[in-house]
């Protein structure tokens, strides 16, 4: 980890994990061993070893600064200090569980909001976390394990971290290191390999959590190439895309559904966010079965996760252009256009006149597939 | 004189012509949208991956015979822990695919389909609220031998006694198997 310049915001860096046990306290500290050993100022600010026989064994050397007890209720709890820390003011600080939520008494809520602290005071943190923290995927992997996480942090202070290491371990190692009492005591074992810790969950959280770094990965190298460069200018009008954004041209037609579902797909395997818009001509009103489509397209934006985008205007790729721009989209989605009559033959095509006013971004075509002959009679048929 | 009337006669044909070409979209066809609608409305819920090949030829049959159109539900559940507006992208991976395999293969059939997605704390509340918003004709379902695959025999009571729209339900066929499936999907979806 490169020293920050004195007197200047310290280096975050975050140790990022599919689920406890993976090893990302591990990692840190021997990180701050390595740190220590260059010849920094190195302490532990807060460190949670949960019994971890191994991590308390690493932990040692590094100089730990004791906790505060906070009176909360009736209970008494030890906490992070974090007047301590700043007034011992070290080059570099340990902090594990950025995610934790203070007790009420302390300087701050949550335990994030202590770390900025931190770094607005010049000094260098390291910290782990795992991925069903994050905000933006809390409910995703609360569909996906059944289990909610309460203790949640936005996805900007991951986004403003300098650098975030991934510490990956297979499912099957991980339930190894479970059983043979590595990551809890005997007694919680069987509980967590019958809740949380069972193959399916942790395959799923892996993938979330392999995802989550390569689009940070991603972000970070979009921003390092556009600072400094000629391009600056121009990135500094458009709303920079981190990943990929699609959006999806509907009107309220029982056909729109299906190209929802296949730009949805898209999104999907592209990891990335989906809009919708329907452009709607000023004053136009709507049949009953209008209305019903719309509510159907709203209810199945709803349910996917999409954003449903309703925009009153005559001149359409005005509208989609204006919607693009502020939305940061990179791909958009168009079904076949409707025959046209009269003069509006002679009128540049939608798709291209998109092509021209929003360069560099995507148009797709989406064909309708329904129309394609099927098979014969057969298993899934 | 002969002339003039030539001339007339061109004109008149080219104001004709470019009125025609002005009505008249390409190929002298209506388009989809504006084709006549079908006033009767068939939903076909389903909870799974697949629906049984007997339900669904049974609403085809009756579209056709009846000008209606074919309504694929696929039922989500929000697990009790989260706000019943919550995304569901897992399930809806199941779901969507299904779906698109019901209406690819009932529109090549010539019937056609407008889905659907309803989202509650079970099937049965999922598609309760469905019929709140919308009005069906007729809803037809399979009594399917496993109650986890969707709809229970609970459900379809509860659908004889107090849904307003005419219920089919298909006898289980344990000889016939065949089922539509997400195999069915045809593309890349």
């Amino acid at each position: 980890m490169v020293a920050c310049a004195p007197n200047s915001r310290g280096r975050l860096k975050v140790f990022i994990g599919m689920a406890a046990g993976v090893g990302k306290t591990y990692r840190m500290l021997l990180e701050g061993h390595a740190e220590l050993d260059a010849g920094r100022d190195v302490v532990i600010g807060l460190l949670e070893t949960h019994g971890r026989v191994d991590t308390v064994r690493v932990a040692e050397g590094l100089a730990i600064l004791p906790r505060r007890r906070v009176r909360y209720r009736e209970a008494v709890l030890e906490e992070m200090d974090l007047p301590a820390i700043l007034s011992r003011a070290p080059e570099l600080c340990l902090i594990d569980e950025l995610a934790h939520t203070n007790p009420p008494g302390t300087e701050h809520a949550k335990r994030y909001e202590d770390i900025e602290a931190i770094l607005d005071a010049g000094i260098d943190v390291l910290s782990s976390l795992n991925v069903q923290h994050l905000e933006s995927l809390n409910d995703h992997i609360t569909e996906l394990s059944g289990v909610r996480v309460r203790e949640t942090i936005p996805d900007a202070i991951l986004g403003r971290a300098d650098e975030v290491v991934l510490i990956d371990l297979t499912p099957e190692a991980l339930l190894e290191r479970l059983r043979a009492g590595k990551v809890y005591p005997a007694e919680r074992i069987d509980a967590a390999l019958n809740n949380f810790f069972k193959i399916e969950n942790l395959s799923a959280l892996r993938e979330v959590a392999l995802r989550q770094v390569a689009e940070e990965v991603g972000a970070k190298r979009l921003t390092t190439e556009l600072v400094g460069s000629r391009e600056e200018s121009l990135a500094a009008d458009a709303p920079q895309a981190v990943g990929e954004r699609l959006l999806a041209l509907v009107e309220p037609y029982p056909g729109a559904q299906r190209l929802v579902r296949r730009a949805w797909r898209s999104a999907q395997r592209l990891g990335a966010g989906l809009d919708l818009l329907w452009v709607r001509g000023p004053g136009k009103d709507l049949s009953d079965d209008e209305q019903r489509s719309l509510a159907a397209l709203r209810q199945l934006a709803s349910v996917l996760g999409a954003n449903m985008l309703e925009e009153e205007s005559d001149d359409l790729a005005s509208a989609i252009v204006e919607v693009a721009s502020r939305r940061g989209t990179t791909y958009i989605l168009i079904g076949g256009s409707r025959p046209t009559r009269g003069l509006a033959r002679l009128r540049t095509p939608l798709p291209q006149r998109l092509m021209q006013l929003l360069p560099g971004v995507d148009v797709r075509i989406v064909a309708d597939r329904s129309q394609r002959p099927t098979g014969s009679s057969g298993e899934g048929v | 004189m002969s002339v003039a009337l030539i001339v007339g006669v061109g004109c008149a044909s080219a104001l004709l012509g470019i009125a025609a070409g002005y009505w008249l979209p390409p190929h002298g066809r209506l388009p989809a949208r504006n084709r006549i609608e079908p006033s009767r409305r068939i939903l076909l819920p389903f909870t799974g991956q697949e629906i049984s090949r007997r339900s669904f030829e049974a609403a085809v049959r009756l579209a056709k015979a009846e000008n209606a159109i074919i309504m694929p539900a696929f039922l989500a559940r929000v697990p009790l822990n989260l706000p019943l507006e919550t995304a569901l992208p897992v399930q809806c991976a199941r779901g969507m695919p299904l779906l698109e395999a019901i209406e690819q293969r009932a529109t090549s059939l010539g019937v056609p389909v407008d889905s659907r997605v309803g989202r509650g704390r079970s099937a049965r509340d999922a598609l309760r609220k469905l019929l709140e918003q919308e009005h069906f004709d007729r809803i037809i379902v399979s009594a399917d031998e496993d109650p986890r695959a969707g709809l229970d025999y609970e459900d379809l009571r509860w659908m004889l006694d107090r849904v307003p729209a005419e219920i089919m339900i298909v006898r289980p066929a344990p000889q016939d198997t065949r089922r539509i499936s997400i195999k069915a999907v045809k593309g890349h979806f």
